[in-house]
């Protein structure tokens, strides 16, 4: 992966069998992607109506199911286990198959867990609505819709354990470890969390520790591995480059995998728990910068020079806009945690915008990126809209960078007014000076609405274009393809 | 690191580190607080929740209350807590002993309610609040849970238990807003949510 020569996909033999990798793999992929963009689309309606419901709390007010604390939780639970997993394995299993020069085997396997997969999610989304909800940040899931999600994942670890173990390429590559991280983290802090947290809680605030810890981790170890798997792929691909470093790179693998389970404490800070885990937290948040800046370096050295083919390249675009918003991310969570600004910030829509800019603008990002990178070579056609792929870049970077800015900004004011009761003494007047800041965040909702419809559509066209010659023959050549796609 | 197993054994060694270290290390600290008896009195503290409020804490769960409100006071000089009147001292881990579930939060879209059956006692403002905050609070962002009460016909005597509610908010003549067993539970519940007792390791003045 440091020598773009060792990489079998560069050669011409290679080329010829990724295509047979690809198509090899289109149930499976269009099966998990599908079921991702459905839940996108479900989980942005929510999130509207969340976001309505924030300055607007008569908004559909009258029915038990949709008060603002269940369509909360159903919307980050639709969000993260429908559309971010959904999606995450898609490119996963994809850049699996590819590293592991594996054409599908045992195809069934995962078409089985994508099925059972979304029925845990539609079981756990109306368990939450019916009311079962655990009211646990990002576990809000009943506790019978766990034994289902369980069982689809172990297929899916079955799946990719296999495939990997019985690979035909000689090197494995950086993807690879962080495909590996991210499958074997899940099951531990969900299987803790599960036991800990909602079928046996723990004795008082320990369930919020061990909650908070998988919450974190969920994002930090889940989701973002899977992403930088997307993006050390890609970005060499597209850009016909390699990746600077061999080395740092491994030192980055594992120094993110030490350091980046332990940040998530921060949310506990100056609450009823013992000081030191806190201060495990702080440290984690600090030292995850250390692989944060050697990965940030891989990226954005790939990506000197060539700037000019975010013009040309959808794929590109998504994917650096995503490696940009990794490094900030994690800068700004970092200086978040310290004591001093944690102060301002917690309690605050603060945490509801370095969540956002880390679950969409990096990660939800990083999988646009890959998805249009991916879909027209499983499925053998391009696509059919260089205008709908503009406007799902632009209504989506422009609305989460409005939500992002809308709820830190706000939420740093608001932290302010909070902590200062000899001018704000009447608690309602800080919620209300937030009102203009929450209807800026939800026009940035829209215009994320905008983007997934957009992108939606484009997903439908693409799968019901018919597979031509003309179609394929833009797809023999990288990075040329999306050039064509583009234009 | 070409070998699967070497990957992977890495990769469980990074997952039983931080297991360890956050998981089991707060379980050990954690795990076995048990309830501070007062000699003098003989009571326990903190003070067991009756059965109603129990359930109220179920109800409170459902309807996701802990989306904006905190459960959690602050040491004072860490933020404005006590400034606010929302406890006399700091809440810490031993008070939360008692619940099945714990919701300390993270978002205050609404003051913290550690304390807050201490700051209203009356029983009608938690149902007046409920039923519309906009009733107590001019500009409360918080919604209405109207389906948590009944509006039916007064048949004879008007209900002990309907709610006393200002004009405007009334219903209409011959009709009487009563709270359903969800929302007295819920009411029970917040009034149970108080801090005024001791315990020997909050640091005093």
């Amino acid at each position: 992966m440091s020598d773009s020569s060792s990489n079998p996909d560069y050669t011409k033999q290679g080329a010829a069998a990724s295509g047979a990798i690809d198509r090899s793999m289109r149930a499976p992929v269009v099966l998990f992607a599908a079921a991702g963009v459905f839940w996108l689309l479900v989980g942005t309606l929510l999130a509207l109506i969340t976001s309505f419901k924030l300055h607007t709390p008569g908004f559909l007010g009258n029915w038990e199911w949709l008060t603002y604390g269940r369509v909360r939780p159903a919307y980050t639970t639709v969000f993260l286990y429908g559309w971010a997993t959904n999606a995450g394995l898609a490119v996963g299993f994809w850049i699996m198959a590819r590293l592991s020069r594996n054409v599908l085997q045992r195809g069934t396997i995962l078409n089985t867990a994508a099925v059972f997969w979304n029925v845990g999610v539609l079981v756990g989304v109306a368990g939450i609505f019916f009311g079962d909800l655990t009211a646990r940040e990002w576990l809000e899931m009943p506790g019978y819709a766990a034994p289902i999600l369980m069982f689809a994942y172990v297929l899916i670890a079955l799946w990719v354990v296999l495939t990997f173990q019985y690979r035909n390429s000689k090197y494995t590559y950086v993807s690879q470890w962080y495909l590996l991280a991210a499958l074997f983290w899940f099951p531990a802090i969900f299987g803790t969390a599960q036991l800990m947290a909602v079928y046996a809680p723990a004795r008082g605030v320990l369930q919020e520790v061990v909650g908070w810890w998988f919450a974190h981790n969920l994002y930090a170890l889940w989701l973002t591995p899977i992403g930088l798997a997307s993006v050390y792929y890609l970005l060499p691909k597209i850009l016909g480059k390699p990746v600077h470093s061999y080395y740092l790179t491994s030192v980055a693998f594992w120094s993110y995998l030490v350091f980046a389970g332990w940040a998530g404490m921060h949310y506990l800070a100056g609450g009823p728990v013992p000081a030191w885990i806190i201060s495990a937290g702080v440290t984690g948040a600090l030292l995850v910068l250390f692989p944060v800046f050697i990965i940030g370096i891989n990226h954005h050295r790939a990506m000197a020079g060539s700037f000019g083919m975010l013009r040309t390249s959808p794929a590109l675009r998504f994917t650096y806009f995503a490696a940009v918003a990794f490094t900030t991310v994690s800068v700004v969570a970092a200086i978040a945690a310290f004591r001093g600004v944690k102060e301002i910030v917690h309690f605050t829509y603060f945490t509801d915008g370095l969540m956002q800019w880390g679950v969409y603008a990096w990660f939800t990002m990083a999988m646009f990126g890959a998805l249009y990178y991916l879909l027209p070579r499983v499925l053998q056609r391009a696509w059919p809209s260089p205008t709908l792929i503009s406007l799902h870049f632009w209504t989506s970077a422009a609305g989460i960078g409005l939500y992002v800015f809308a709820m830190c900004v706000g939420g740093w004011i608001q932290g302010l007014q909070m902590n200062n009761p000899e001018a704000y003494p009447e608690f309602v007047d800080i919620t209300r000076n937030t009102l203009p800041w929450l209807v800026m965040a939800s026009l940035g909702g829209l215009l994320l609405f905008v983007a997934h419809v957009a992108f939606a559509i484009h997903c439908l066209w693409l799968l019901l274009r018919p597979e031509t010659a003309e179609n394929r023959s833009m797809l023999t050549a990288e990075p040329k393809t999306m050039k064509v796609a583009a234009k | 690191m070409n070998r699967l197993l070497v990957i992977v054994i890495g990769i469980l060694l990074t997952i039983a580190f931080c297991w360890t270290g956050i998981v089991f290390s707060s379980y050990v600290q954690l795990g076995g607080l048990e309830h501070y008896e007062d000699e003098a009195t003989g009571e326990f503290y903190p003070p067991p929740r009756a059965g109603i409020a129990q359930r109220g804490q179920k109800v409170y769960q459902e309807l996701g209350c802990v989306y904006c409100h905190s459960q959690q006071v602050r040491r004072p000089g860490y933020g404005s807590d006590q400034d606010r009147d929302w406890g006399e001292r700091q809440s810490v881990s031993r008070d939360y002993i008692g619940d099945r579930t714990i919701l300390l939060g993270v978002r205050r879209i609404g003051p913290d309610l550690m304390t807050v059956g201490e700051r209203q006692t009356s029983r009608d403002w938690y149902h007046r609040h409920l039923y519309d905050p906009r009733i107590n609070t001019e500009g409360s962002a918080m919604p209405s849970y109207r389906f948590l009460y009944e509006e039916r016909r007064i048949e004879g005597e008007p209900s002990g238990r309907a709610l006393d509610l200002p004009e405007g908010h009334r219903p209409s003549d011959g009709y009487e807003i009563v709270p359903t067993s969800r929302a007295e539970a819920l009411v029970e519940y917040l009034l149970s949510l108080r801090l005024d007792y001791d315990l020997p390791e909050v640091p005093t003045e």
